[in-house]
């Protein structure tokens, strides 16, 4: 295999997972750099899930201070002020999760994800992009791509009940377990911005309505300037204007989008634990799947909604 | 989700946590973070270092400590303000009893066996609370909701029972590793370590006699002043040399298989190991029972490297010695312990050489130690996405909304698209012994099957029963409690070793049993159907019980059941179910389900949901009419 073994106590800590993705998926996995950025619930919950399944490091990049909104579903800050004052969301959630697991590093990067460059991400091996604008998933997403190695790069947002998982591994290649055989299988990948602006016409009737809710928001949100996630229910009216105008210029009707769903997004202000623990927890696998070659992976679209408990992946890439 | 409603729904409400495990330490978690204030938690459990993978509330400082109060303390931390009360205790303990239940607003189980589900779904029955049901392994989960009489109880759909092996297939043909496995741990490592009185299938007499008239002795026997490596030389001979020598000689079994190859310890083995590895005496340093290891003084450091023969025996023998050099005094009340280092060495040695002796691939101490141990795969992962589900119902069954109640399955494969699968909840079903009270038909030899092969077979294996009390008509035949006196406890004594036609009131072909738990407030009948043969490899019981959900998919085991009904029976724990009866039949060590998940629904039209699964449907439809 490649070479080193593992330690006698990774061995013992690990044993069950082991026994789940084998001991040449523990050595690769930790020898992976994750690097995370926006840090609410579900990105803590992904963060908690990678740190005990073993990365090599984990790399923290959320410069807010932290408020008492910070720690709404974010079980990574203690609503200790003495301990949070001053500090900004990615120092705290480091303090907290290296306790997980001190055989995995844990740091803390500052900066603006937009303007870090290609070095920056040169050293990471996966991406994950939490609540960004649909401006910095692009240029992130896209500075990425231009690096000589393969990064594995995810967003994820949970509005609310409601959560989407983007996937982009550009050409990848696993192994896929057969009754008798593994075979070598290769998936494209479309990047964030081919797989965002996809013509809604020929996309499948039954595709889940959040792929296309999540686009309307993410537009208001650009057009109007907002934070992602910073909308009100008196944002409703100009929502769904906007959503008339894109269904008009993508020729299919208006109900394509129900207007409760967007109703929902837009009223819901903080994240619902037990969906960031849903969400959270397949972006985990999805990571641990990718970074192990062992299994295959999401493409390229994963939606959750607590209202009818369904989890499901859409692929929508370019044609 | 409406959120003034449901917050008042979840702040007021009062839940049960059963299990601080992989599926609590998310459970309470999440819990805590959505809202919940008064959260009540039991587990008898102890940290264990393998559990820090993924039950992320503990840390190595807390080995050895209560799950239940560590869980709470860490929990505590981030939401200081809300109630968490903790018990280190077994959820079958007398105080947890139907009144207790009756308290909560909803159970949570998070559990790691069949038989504490079975018992919560009785006390929840009784005291009419909901309970939401949950299971891991590896990345398959799934979560059910079971409101009395209105969705189907744990029990109302029979669970796989654990797999188990004809005993010649144990003791003279094996053909997986499997097999060289229950051998070495069931009849080798109970033989030589475990309690001499116990029915062992092992042969233990010497051959070399063998024609002779004269009883030979038992090889097991050891002479006080018995040199232990002779000793440890003299088994091996015995069980790997000419015990598979013998079996040779009967042609018959070998027309049609791989004939074995007997091995000795003089073709694999240097004369005298002492002067090889300086012996047993500078190995271990701490004495702690469980630390003790074979492998340090055979320079063997790697648990994931496959051991070649000469390896095995090496560990064969130096285990063997190191139990009767540091551990003398636990020999005769050894049972197999997944945590125990030395035993896993052992059994792993013993099961190679067998492996070996019979063709059989061999395995790592890593692998052998998993199927021994019947260790379930787990990730932190699975069990974070269970957890978050097991909440989402629990806050419908807080709000009522009976209508929105689903049972999910969380699958490594998509099925449909999807990953996470809702489907809506069976109704009760109406032969279930547990919530419908339906008599069950028990087929017995009832002149040769004692009292105390039903009690042990059916009314504690098969029913699940803790504190039970059998009567015949108007007469009790049998009951356990702390308030019995002398004579009462004596005469059932007695009863158990009459044959059922010998009781005092005879139960004989016809007879109805009354069975009762009366912690688990569940009562039920049994009718008794006397039969005279029995098939001992089918049904090595000696007994057939029937009568419950045996309606849909009896015939054949249709891959289909694979989707639905195994996940949360193997889930998150450390040990396996049971073996029903020691001397007829084995259990299966490894769980196997988590292949086939529903690979078999695909389907174009996606326009049905939650009744898209086939099976589930012809399954509902079979219930209802
Ligand atoms: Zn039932």
């Amino acid at each position: 295999m490649d070479g080193e073994e593992l330690t006698e106590q990774e061995t013992a800590l690990y044993d069950r997972q082991i026994r789940v993705w084998g001991a040449g998926a523990q050595r690769r996995l930790s020898k992976s750099h994750v690097l995370v950025s926006g840090i609410k619930g579900t990105v803590a919950e992904f963060c908690k899930n990678i740190v005990l399944a073993g990365v090599g490091s984990v790399t923290l990049l959320d410069d807010r201070f932290v408020t008492s909104e910070a720690f709404n579903a974010n079980f990574l800050i203690l609503p200790d002020e003495n301990a949070y004052v001053g500090k900004t969301v990615a120092e705290v959630c480091c303090d907290s999760l290296k306790e997980f697991n001190p055989m995995v590093h844990v740091s803390v990067e500052k900066g603006d994800l937009s303007t870090l460059g290609v070095e920056f991400f040169n050293k990471f091996d996966v991406v994950i992009i939490g609540y960004s604008s649909r401006a910095t998933k692009k240029a992130v997403n896209e500075t990425c791509r231009k690096l000589t190695k393969r990064v594995a790069f995810y967003t994820v947002d949970c509005r609310g009940s409601c959560g989407e998982i983007f996937v982009d591994l550009q050409n990848y290649k696993y192994a896929k377990k057969n009754p008798d055989e593994t075979v070598e299988c290769e998936l494209t990948f479309s990047s964030f911005e081919e797989a965002v602006s996809v013509p809604w016409k020929p996309i499948p009737r039954r595709t889940a309505k959040l792929y296309f809710a999540t686009r309307v928001i993410e537009l208001f949100e650009e057009t109007e300037g907002r934070k992602p996630g910073e909308c009100s229910v008196s944002d409703l009216p100009s929502v769904l204007k906007l959503k008339k105008e894109l269904c008009e210029g993508n020729s299919v009707s208006e109900n394509h989008i129900p207007d409760s769903l967007l109703e929902r997004l837009v009223s819901s202000n903080s994240e619902f634990p037990p969906a960031c623990a849903i969400i959270g927890g397949i972006l985990g696998q999805e990571v641990i799947k990718a970074i192990s070659g062992k299994g295959e992976p999401l493409k390229n679209f994963f939606y959750f909604d607590a209202e009818d408990g369904k989890g499901v992946i859409e692929d929508i890439s370019k044609a | 989700m409406d959120t003034q409603q449901q917050q008042s729904a979840i702040k007021g409400a009062k839940v049960l946590m059963v299990g601080a495990g992989g599926i609590g330490c998310e459970l309470l978690k999440t819990l805590a973070l959505s809202g919940f204030e008064d959260i009540h938690i039991i587990d008898m459990d102890t940290i264990e270092v393998s559990n820090l993978n993924r039950q992320f509330l503990f840390r190595r400082s807390h080995v050895g400590q209560s799950k239940a109060k560590v869980a709470r303390d860490a929990v505590l931390r981030f939401r200081p303000h809300i109630s968490i009360r903790s018990y280190h205790a077994n959820v079958k303990n007398p105080e947890f009893d139907v009144d207790f239940f009756k308290q909560f607003d909803v159970i949570l189980n998070g559990l790691d066996n069949l038989d504490a589900r079975r018992h919560v779904n009785r006390l929840c029955l009784a005291a009419d609370v909901p309970l939401v049901e949950s299971g891991t392994t590896g990345f398959l989960g799934q979560v059910t909701v079971h409101v009395k009489g209105k969705t189907e109880c744990y029990e109302c759909q029979t669970k796989p029972a654990p797999k188990t092996y004809p005993v010649c297939t144990i003791t003279s043909t094996p053909t997986k590793f499997v097999h060289c496995i229950v051998w070495a741990k069931e009849l080798l490592f109970a033989k030589l370590f475990g309690d001499k009185n116990q029915d062992n299938d092992l042969n233990v007499r010497s051959n070399n006699s063998a024609s002779s008239s004269k009883e030979t002795e038992d090889v097991f026997e050891r002479a006080e002043d018995e040199d232990i490596e002779q000793y440890g030389r003299k088994i091996y001979d015995h069980v790997f040399g000419s015990n598979i020598e013998a079996a040779l000689s009967n042609e018959e079994t070998w027309k049609n298989r791989r004939r074995p190859r007997p091995i000795y310890s003089k073709d694999v083995l240097p004369e005298s190991l002492i002067q090889q590895n300086g012996g047993s005496q500078n190995c271990s340093v701490a004495d702690d029972d469980s630390t003790v290891s074979a492998m340090p003084s055979l320079g063997l450091k790697n648990p994931q490297e496959l051991w070649g023969l000469t390896q095995n025996s090496l560990v064969f023998i130096e285990a063997l010695k190191l139990f009767f050099a540091k551990r003398k005094k636990e020999i005769g009340h050894l049972t197999f312990d997944k945590d125990d280092q030395l035993a896993v060495e052992f059994v792993t040695a013993a099961a190679n050489i067998r492996a070996e002796s019979f063709g059989i691939p061999l395995h790592s101490l890593f692998e052998a130690k998993g199927i021994a141990g019947n260790i379930v795969h787990a990730v932190a992962t699975t069990n974070a996405i269970i957890a978050g589900l097991i909440v989402i119902e629990a806050i419908k069954v807080l709000k009522k909304d009976a209508d929105k109640y689903r049972m999910t399955y969380c699958l490594e494969h998509p099925s449909r698209k999807m990953l996470l699968m809702p489907v809506e909840p069976f109704e009760p079903n109406p032969s279930c012994y547990v919530c419908s009270k339906t008599p069950l038909v028990l087929e017995i030899n009832t002149q040769k099957s004692k009292l105390r092969d039903v009690v042990d077979k059916i009314v504690k294996a098969k029913l699940g029963m803790n504190l039970p009390l059998i009567m015949h008509g108007a007469s009790l035949l049998y009951e356990v409690g702390d308030d019995l006196d002398d004579i009462m406890v004596a005469n059932y004594n007695a009863n158990l070793e009459k044959s059922l036609s010998e009781l005092p009131s005879p139960v004989i072909n016809g007879s109805s049993l009354t069975v009762e738990d009366l912690q688990q407030e569940l009562s039920c009948k049994i009718n008794v159907k006397h039969r005279e043969e029995f098939d001992e490899e089918k049904e090595p019981e000696g007994m057939v019980l029937s009568g419950w959900t045996q309606a849909p998919a009896t015939n054949g085991e249709s891959a289909s059941t694979s989707n639905n009904e195994n996940v949360s029976d193997v889930t998150e724990s450390s040990s396996g179910p049971e073996i029903a009866s020691k001397k007829r039949s084995f259990s299966e060590t490894q769980p196997e389900n988590h292949k086939k998940e529903a690979e078999n629904i695909e389907s174009e039209d996606e326009d049905l949901m939650e009744i898209e699964n086939p099976m589930i449907v012809s399954k509902k439809k079979k219930r209802v009419e």
